[in-house]
């Protein structure tokens, strides 16, 4: 390397880094792929998950022939091949409230390739306990961004509790699963990253304190914000961390609507209610997402659900979205607040569109 | 001039555009009181307030030609 400023010591202090990625997604492939081509010593990969068919797209490591073997795996033998060098760990299980603090202790920093905020908030917390930076990237729609937290070279660190005190509730926010995403958008999310991990490894560059980089894949354009110490934040120590529920909570804080019984719905007999007179069938979607179906139908974004209730009819409302996740939770929203039945229908639009094209 | 409101992420899943220009007001609160009650699903909606791209934790005096951005959290991957 002859880049100015990039020198012996650079890669010195890279090869020396551990560096550990949550979450081998879209995220996660491009962050692995050019830590381990920066040299970066050791990286630890931390995912559960099998690859499906469905990450393809935007997880770039993984190939048809990979489908059903364990993420973290073949994640490991591919880098081995393009850095022989690099030490991985491979963690083949989720980051959890019981594991985090002694695997991340291990670790200088951390990049945050997550996809639900449970994680982001127990990653959050963790490094601020243990005093280590992370690097946390997250896309939404056509938009992604990125920002380095708890940059603790900083005289006063600004983390993610500085911008969200609180974690948001389930399925306020849709996961990229099901709304689906350009896989190039978490490519470029999760290269930024990377690049920002090699920066605070080396000290190459602007400190980041908490610099929030948005991206917006549409319009082509990116808007910075600079973040600064917010007072209501709540103290984030051992006390704090072992009260603090991570799995993701129900819409609402006060009511727990895994108790509410809805019934599940499969395709075939969705078909059936079409041709009763009378059904009433709501679409959960958002208004951004497509496609648009043929069958007579409501739309109510969830994002707007609780709102939207009065608009409801008492009468039996059959639930869809796009994968019959959301639907679950809109049917027994619906059912505590309206006290009318709810079916969700399994699978979602996926399902149906794939029902009707094989008729 | 007036006041340019930026939205971002899954807050344009209500307000349905990215930007919008506004009539001139003292503050972020009297503005987000204008902005709430245009677009009432906003009210449960999780997000922060940036001022000319600063983030801002309290009420802030506005001055004509200021921008203000409603960034709510991101989590997928």
């Amino acid at each position: 390397m002859i880049l100015p400023g990039f020198g012996a010591d650079a890669q010195q202090k890279l090869a020396e880094a551990k560096v550990l990625i949550v979450g081998m997604g879209g995220l996660g492939c491009p962050v692995l792929q050019y830590l381990a081509g920066a040299g970066v010593g050791s990286i630890g990969i931390m995912d559960p998950d099998q690859v499906s068919l469905s990450n393809l797209h935007r997880q770039v490591l993984f190939n048809e022939s990979d489908i059903g073997q364990l993420k973290v795996k073949v994640a490991s033998q591919k880098i081995k091949k393009l850095n022989s060098e690099v030490q991985l760990i491979e963690y083949p299980f989720q980051l959890s409230k019981d594991n985090a603090l002694s695997i991340i202790e291990q670790f200088d920093c951390v990049v945050d390739a997550t996809d639900n905020f449970g994680a982001k908030y127990l990653i959050n917390d963790v490094c601020v306990m243990l005093n280590k930076p992370w690097v946390y990237g997250a896309v939404s729609g056509y938009e992604g961004q990125v920002a380095v937290l708890n940059n603790i070279r900083m005289p006063q660190p600004v983390h993610y509790r500085h911008l969200f005190p609180q974690q948001p509730l389930q399925n306020e926010f849709a996961s990229c699963e099901e709304t689906g995403v350009i896989g190039v958008l978490p490519g470029i999310i999760g290269t930024l990253q990377a690049a920002e991990a090699i920066k605070w490894i080396t000290g190459l560059g602007k400190e980041q304190n908490g610099s929030l980089l948005n991206y917006h894949f549409l319009s082509g354009s990116w808007y910075a914000i600079a973040l600064s110490v917010n007072p209501q934040v709540p103290v984030v120590d051992e006390s704090f961390f072992y009260k603090t529920n991570y799995e993701m909570e129900p819409m609402n804080e006060e009511e727990d609507l895994e108790d509410i019984d809805i019934a599940e719905i499969d395709i075939r007999q969705f078909l059936q209610i079409q041709e009763q007179p009378g059904h009433f069938i709501l679409d959960v979607r958002e208004l951004h997402e497509y496609p648009t179906v043929d069958f007579v139908h409501a739309r109510i974004p969830m994002s707007v659900l609780k709102e939207s209730l009065d608009q409801l009819p008492q009468q039996p409302v059959y639930i869809i979205c796009h994968q019959g996740i959301r639907s679950v939770y809109a049917a027994q929203y619906i059912k505590l607040h309206k006290g009318v039945e709810t079916y969700s229908v399994k699978g979602g639009l996926t399902a149906y569109f794939n029902a009707v094209s094989n008729e | 001039m007036g006041i340019q409101v930026l939205f971002f992420g899954s807050i344009t899943d209500i307000t349905l555009v990215a930007a919008l220009s506004w009539e001139y007001c003292a503050d972020t609160d009297t503005l987000m009181k204008g902005v709430l009650n245009r677009f009432p699903a906003l009210a449960n909606k999780k997000y922060f307030l940036a001022l000319n791209q600063q983030v801002i934790h309290e009420n802030a005096p506005l001055k004509q030609g200021d921008t203000v951005a409603l960034m709510p959290p991101f989590s997928g991957g």
